[in-house]
């Protein structure tokens, strides 16, 4: 079942477009890797489907509905959560005030129990300042945050930004794991490499448009992704 | 004696209100306000002139904060949507305005010669120490009661979100929270409580004018925060307690320092606190108390 279908997708932060006309599906558990060059409009793709992207134009779909002309606190409460690129926490608050900012969850405390039982190292620090976390502990945080709320489909801006490699390999395992609580992800990734090893699919961007899409293995063997956008034989990491 | 430290004490808890105000809006929602001083002349005047009219205070007093608090309401929602340094020059560039209305519009507000015989706190008991503490009791009182509420509103979900907003704004419209909403709500709260403390100190000196209300008060409330360390209420009521006592204990340095005139001693007052300031922005930044970074 498809749960987003974006058609035609335009638009950009000013009169410049970044976005050329996207067209891209995404079926319920799946996981999506978005990858491309610097400037290829990835992140500009995951602002306009949560409604951080001041000028667009097309359709973004969720379960049949066009959610565009919604504003962003709207579109998060029809289940879409958002990871934004690096600063992405509330450094000055606790991790449990991290926690407890987002409002209108049904059983509030429960659900805060049962991510902390998914994230036990932020459990064991709840009263820690979120400042003084590493990299890979403040990923975890955003991730628990960004589930608070149930969601259904979460939109993860260069999750292993800002990364030292040893918690890259953590980050990409913790979303492998998110199909399995009913979340489905669309993932905006420069690491296209070790991405699209726990994608099911993947989809190339070049100067705002879909350049290429297909099954992730498909894409990591593709001769032309990996020339031009992938890095052939780089290591990555 | 005690009648003057009484009133460096009523002047401090004055200061105190604005800190926490400001406290409110940049300590703990990093809304950068020059223009404090605005709505604090807006309280003075508004709890003046209505008490000219005959209204009791126990009305004028709640109606500056109104006033001063409706007065935030559309330069929020004019100006919160800027970045943060034109949301600074925003408000200077108001309370500025505000300062040049109250000079031109004699008909209401007397222009430079300002209003004179506003009426006293406690004006049935007789001038001296007993009402200067009685007044000094009401604004303590205003006082511990707004500390209250900020410690409240920090441990509140209101107050997560307002420190959330300070933290980062995107992560926070990422979980589908408008921060211009909040902001507004907290620049009318603090502009709020600034009109209460001008309506006290309208009813304190009884007699003001345009030129009371510069941009240096801001600044001054602004030397107190940082001193006494941001985001902190504690760090708000030190800060005061500390600018106050250093400026008016500094009058007396001309006793022991020959040769330095009235004037001349008044600037060297100003250029020491701003060379405190900048000893504590490099030296400790965090302020006396240690701000929101410190847990």
């Amino acid at each position: 079942m498809t749960i987003l279908a974006i058609d035609n997708l335009r638009g950009g932060y000013s009169e410049v477009d970044i976005l050329n006309g996207i067209d891209l599906s995404l079926s319920e558990g799946e996981i999506l890797t978005v990858a491309g060059t610097n400037g290829a409009g990835k992140s500009t793709l995951a602002k306009a489907i949560v409604g951080l992207l001041p000028r667009v134009s097309g359709a973004v779909r969720i379960d049949g509905r066009d959610i565009l002309g919604l504003p962003a606190e709207d579109r998060i409460g029809l289940g879409i959560g958002y990871v934004p690129q690096v600063a992405n926490i509330f450094p000055s608050l606790s991790i449990l005030e991290n926690l407890q900012v987002v409002q209108g969850v049904k059983d509030h405390k429960a659900r805060i129990a049962e991510l902390f039982a998914l994230f036990p190292l932020l459990g064991e620090r709840r009263r820690t300042r979120a400042g003084s976390l590493s990299g890979g502990e403040r990923q975890q945080l955003a991730f628990a945050r960004a589930l608070m709320p149930r969601p259904k489909l979460m939109i993860l801006d260069e999750p292993t930004a800002a990364l030292s490699p040893a918690r890259v390999a953590d980050v990409f395992s913790l979303i492998a794991r998110l199909p399995s609580l009913g979340v489905t992800v669309l993932m905006v990734e420069q690491r296209a490499r070790q991405a699209l090893a726990i994608s099911d699919r993947g989809c190339i961007l070049d100067g705002g448009k879909v350049a290429l899409e297909g099954a992730a293995t498909t894409l990591l063997a593709d001769e032309r992704a990996a020339e031009l956008y992938l890095g052939r034989g780089r290591t990555e990491g | 004696m005690d009648a003057y430290l009484a009133a460096i004490a009523i002047i401090a808890l004055i200061y105190m209100l604005l800190s926490l105000g400001l406290t409110l809006q940049y300590g703990l929602t990093g809304l950068i306000n020059f223009g404090h001083v605005g709505f604090f002349a807006i309280g003075a005047y508004t709890s003046a002139l209505l008490s000219l009219q005959g209204l009791p205070l126990a009305l004028t007093i709640p109606a500056a904060a109104v006033t001063a608090g409706l007065a935030a309401w559309p330069i929020g929602l004019i100006s919160l949507r800027l970045r943060d340094d034109y949301f600074a020059i925003v408000t200077l560039g108001f309370s500025e305005t505000v300062r040049l209305v109250i000079t031109s519009e004699k008909w209401l507000t007397n222009g430079v010669q300002g209003i004179p015989g506003i009426p006293r706190l406690f004006e049935t008991i007789s001038v001296g120490i007993g009402a200067q503490l009685a007044v000094m009791g009401v604004i303590l009182a205003v006082t511990l009661v707004a500390i209250y509420a900020m410690r409240r509103i920090v441990a509140s979900p209101f107050g997560r979100v307002i420190e959330a907003i300070r933290d980062n704004e995107e992560a926070l419209q990422a979980l589908g929270k408008d921060p211009a909403g909040f902001k507004i709500q907290v620049l009318i709260l603090g502009s709020a409580l600034a009109g209460i403390a001008g309506a006290f100190y309208a009813h304190y000196i009884t007699y003001i004018v345009p030129d009371q209300f510069i941009p240096l008060v801001t600044f001054y409330v602004w030397m107190a925060i940082i001193i006494g360390g941001v985001g902190r209420v504690s760090g708000a009521i030190v800060g005061t307690g500390l600018l106050m006592l250093f400026l008016e204990g500094s009058r007396f340095l001309r006793d022991i320092v020959p040769g330095v005139s009235e004037v001349e001693m008044a600037s060297l007052r100003i250029g020491v606190v701003g060379l405190l300031l900048v000893l504590f922005t490099i030296y400790r930044p965090q302020g006396l108390m240690g701000d929101f970074t410190k847990r």
